[in-house]
Formats: structure tokens, C-alpha cells, sequence
């Protein structure tokens, strides 16, 4: 049985910090109970989903994916390829998180292997990341494992209070989702404590309330893959305001539920059915062919 | 929803709805047949047949049939698989009236059997298999299913029951359905986990059942 306390983000940033313990082994030790399985087996099975992670990154980032239906270009192979040849404006590092997300969500339209994370159509954030900042920063793989059992316990709570459906919630419960849960993740990965946790939840949650779901042609390609840029870059932004000591005067699962509200009142047209937004938009062809030399990707 | 539901599952994308769970309606089918079919004829309905061409959905079905699971990479080559596999399919758009809109009816033959199994992908790559053989059914294929056909008649559903009793085998759901009273009857059982080869076997050999057939559960991958 799940007490109400453990059902909100708060009850269990409380009991993180009662227990002088990461948030992350709330989530740990309430999916031991649950599920019977053992800390090795759950840890083994989310370092498998890593791994998975991992290729699909590489592989968006390494070849260009081109999908079906043409839209999708290998748009984020390009702007890898961009960065490295010095055109980054702000260092690597962000160069390096938007191509990590287009990446993987580029893979995923393209019919590759992904990991749902919460959603197909939001993979791409939390692995770009989390893989991009602890590469970064020579993070340990049990500070990076654990970050991805933080981030799957915040999808857990957003799942019960509110919605991880683009469909029912626009994008902001997907790609919100998502960089709500790679925000909190990337807080504890860096030090944080657990309630500078729900801080950078409340942060990137808040950030993209009302974002609706129009995926043109009612693929999951164009906006998508770029929200998932979006969708990474919000979430080291608030990372870094939480870090800093940053303080919210919302309860992070009042925002959850916030979000809840508001795609429920979002008009149809706007939850993924591709009658509104973007996807209401007629289309012309793609304007530049990119820097000179770079006809390839 | 566990953790590993979150992050997870794994899959061949592009939608957990539109591929995802069409793989998974195509392996319900596959198992339940027991093989791959020699031909498939499969009707799309609503956006499965609007929006599918673009989530890859045709070659998702199909990749099911041939037994793929939706973590599989040769899902985006079903076609050529099925080439490879003698499967003669095709495909055809078709209305199935007010049921969800990604909605499927797959009609398989394999030497001499014959299968219908109306689907839905309802969201997450979770599926309802709302119809097999024209018998109205709700199956999920997240548990080990047992499938029933039988003359309809007091006592069946007792001698299913005192098999999975004897054998320690815990019943998640059981549903019934007749076309008429005295007719042909379809049961569905969801059991918490597989029973042995025997027990199956045993299950066979009951005189009254036309048709025993067991799915294993069918996962979500990674």
C-alpha cells in the first residue's frame, strides 16, 4: 500500500530528507517493495535501459536519420557537425544537449530502438541530459544511475496527478514531463538535496505550462524533435536556478497538478489530434541548404 | 505505473501507440495462432488507417505476425521478413464502427486454421483484444492467457478451474462469452503465471473443448 504522503512529490522529498538520504532511494526502495524484485536486479535493468539510451544518442548523433516522410533531415547530425567546426555561440556544451535530444527523438521518428522516457515522443530529453552533463562533469555511473531512478519516481507522480499523454495534456505532459523529470534527476546527479529537487521540477514544469501538441501530419517529427531540444535545455535551466539556491513559492506537486488542469482545458485541436498549432500550418519547402560544405547531413 | 514503466518501455519507434502496440496486437495473434500464418488480410480502421503509413504501423502489424517483439529492430523490415517467410499479406482500410480509433481486425490462415482477432491500441503500447473468432473477449496479453472454445454447457468453467486449483495456478481474470444459449462459448482466462507443459497438456485432452490454446504474457520489452 501506497500512503497519500507517498503519492505526492513533496511526501516523498519529506521522507528523502527525514532519512538524510538521496530522493532517489525513496524511489529505490518503494520499487523493491512493490515490484519483489531486488536493488540488484532493478539497478541492472535500468543500466540495460541506459545502454539502450546510449545507442540511440550515438547513433542519431553519428549518421543522419532521414524518416519516411521527409521531414525529418538529419537536422541534429548537422548541428553536431556545426558545433564542432566552431560555430557553437555559447561553448559545446549546449551544442552538445540540443543535437544529444534531437538525436535520440531523430531515431525514434526514424523508426529506430528507443526508450520510452516517459513518452516515444519526448525520448530524447532526459538521456541528452543527463549523459551531457555527467559526461561533462565526470559524474560517477552510481550518481548517474541513480539519477534516472529520480527522474522515473517524479514520472511516476506526474503519471498519478496528472498526465504523461500528449493526447489528454499537450505537450507540456510530454515534453514538460520529461523535462521536469531530467530537470529534478539532474539535481540530485550534481548535489543537490532533495527538496532543491522539487524546486527545479516546479521550475521546469512551470516553465512550459500551456505548451500544446501539434505534430504536423500527425507524426511524431516536426515540432517534436526540436520541443525535445527545448524540452532539455528548460531542464538544465532549471537545474542550474535550484542549484543555485533558487527557491520556489509553489509546491511542486501543485504545479503537477496545475499542469493536469490546464490540458484539460486545452481544446482538442491541441492535444496531438494535428488540427491545430503548427500542424495547422501550411507548408513550404525547406528554405537553406546550410553552410557551404556541409551538403551532407 | 512501476519506475521501468516510466522509463520504458523499450521500443521501435516512432509512437508507443501506432507502433508499439501494433506490434504487440500483430504477436497476440502470432501466439495465438500458435506460428506465422501463411496469409494475413488486415483491415485498418480509423487512424490506424489514416496516420498509420507514417508510424510505420503496416510493418508494426506485420512484424507481430512473424513473432517480433516491438523492441526488435527488424521491425522497419517486416515487409522484406515477411517476403522471407512466405507470409502473403495484404492490407485494406475498413470500418469497424464506433470502436477506438486505432482499431485493427486481422484475419490469419496457416495451414487448414483460420483466426479473427479484432484489436485496439489503447495508449502506451497497451492493447484490448476486443473480438477473436467473433466471440466478444477484453484481453490484454499482460498476462498468460488460456483461450477456450467450446459447446456451451453447465460444468465447463468448473473443470478449467479445479486443473489451474490442482496445479497452484491463480486465476487474474476469467470472462465467458456465448454466441446464444447452448451455443458455442468462448472463455478467456488470465492466469498470474504460465502453467506447465503437463498442465496444458492435460487441458487438451478434456473431451469437451473444441479449441484450447495458450498465449504466453506478452511483455513490454527491454
Amino acid at each position: 500500500m501506497r500512503s497519500d504522503r507517498e503519492g505526492t512529490l513533496e511526501g516523498c522529498i519529506d521522507a528523502a530528507v527525514e532519512a538524510g538520504s538521496p530522493l532517489s532511494e525513496v524511489f529505490l526502495a518503494r520499487e523493491e517493495l512493490e515490484t519483489g524484485r531486488t536493488r540488484e536486479a532493478l539497478w541492472e535493468l535500468m543500466r540495460t535501459r541506459m545502454a539502450i539510451m546510449r545507442h540511440s544518442l550515438a547513433k542519431g548523433l553519428d549518421s543522419p536519420q532521414r524518416s519516411r516522410s521527409g521531414l525529418i533531415d538529419g537536422e541534429a547530425h548537422r548541428i553536431q557537425r556545426w558545433a564542432e567546426g566552431g560555430g557553437s555561440l555559447l561553448g559545446a556544451g549546449l551544442s552538445r544537449l540540443v543535437a544529444s535530444a534531437m538525436a535520440v527523438a531523430e531515431v525514434n521518428a526514424c523508426m529506430g530502438r528507443i526508450v520510452a522516457a516517459p513518452t516515444a515522443g519526448s525520448c530524447g530529453v532526459l538521456p541528452a541530459v543527463l549523459f551531457t552533463v555527467a559526461d561533462a562533469r565526470d559524474v560517477s555511473e552510481d550518481a548517474l544511475v541513480r539519477a534516472f531512478f529520480t527522474a522515473g519516481g517524479i514520472g511516476q507522480v506526474i503519471e498519478r496527478r496528472a498526465t504523461l499523454s500528449g493526447a489528454e495534456g499537450g505537450c507540456q505532459a510530454e515534453v514538460g514531463s520529461a523535462s521536469a523529470m531530467a530537470a529534478g534527476a539532474l539535481v540530485e546527479m550534481m548535489g543537490g538535496d532533495p527538496a532543491q529537487v522539487g524546486c527545479a521540477v516546479t521550475f521546469a514544469l512551470g516553465n512550459v505550462l500551456g505548451l500544446v501538441c501539434d505534430p504536423v501530419q500527425g507524426l511524431v517529427e516536426i515540432p517534436c524533435v526540436k520541443r525535445n531540444a527545448l524540452g532539455a535545455v528548460n531542464a538544465v535551466t532549471a537545474a542550474e536556478m535550484a542549484l543555485a539556491g533558487c527557491g520556489s513559492v509553489f509546491s511542486s506537486d501543485a504545479v503537477i497538478e496545475a499542469m493536469g488542469k490546464v490540458g484539460r482545458r486545452m481544446p482538442e485541436e491541441l492535444r496531438e489530434t494535428a488540427r491545430g498549432g503548427l500542424a495547422a500550418l501550411p507548408l513550404k519547402p525547406l528554405s537553406s541548404p546550410g553552410p557551404a560544405g556541409d551538403q551532407a547531413g | 505505473m512501476g519506475i521501468f514503466d516510466i522509463i520504458g518501455p523499450v521500443m521501435i519507434g516512432p509512437s508507443s501507440s501506432h507502433t508499439a502496440g501494433a506490434v504487440r496486437i500483430g504477436l497476440f495473434a502470432h501466439r495465438l495462432l500458435g506460428r506465422t500464418p501463411q496469409r494475413a488480410s488486415i483491415g485498418l480502421h480509423g487512424s490506424f488507417a489514416a496516420t498509420g503509413e507514417g508510424h510505420g504501423t503496416r510493418l508494426a502489424l506485420l512484424a507481430g505476425l512473424l513473432g517480433l517483439t516491438p523492441d526488435d529492430e527488424g521491425v522497419p523490415m517486416a515487409t522484406a521478413l515477411a517476403a522471407r517467410s512466405g507470409l502473403d499479406f495484404h492490407f485494406e482500410d475498413i470500418d469497424l464502427g464506433d470502436v477506438h480509433p486505432n482499431s485493427v481486425r486481422i484475419r490469419l490462415a496457416s495451414a487448414g486454421a483460420e483466426l479473427e482477432v479484432c484489436a485496439s491500441s489503447t495508449g502506451g503500447a497497451r492493447i484490448e483484444v476486443w473480438s477473436i473468432d467473433g466471440f466478444t473477449t477484453s484481453l490484454d496479453g499482460e498476462f498468460p492467457t488460456l483461450l477456450f472454445v467450446y459447446p456451451d454447457r453447465a460444468g465447463s468453467v468448473a473443470v478449467v478451474s479445479a486443473i489451474l486449483a490442482s496445479a497452484a495456478i491463480n486465476i487474474a481474470t476469467m470472462k465467458v462469452h456465448r454466441t446464444s444459449r447452448g451455443g458455442q462459448a468462448l472463455m478467456a482466462v488470465q492466469l498470474d503465471e504460465a502453467p506447465s507443459e503437463e498442465v496444458l497438456e492435460s487441458m487438451r485432452h478434456l473431451p469437451h473443448f473444441e479449441q484450447v490454446r495458450f498465449i504466453p504474457a506478452l511483455g513490454f520489452g527491454g
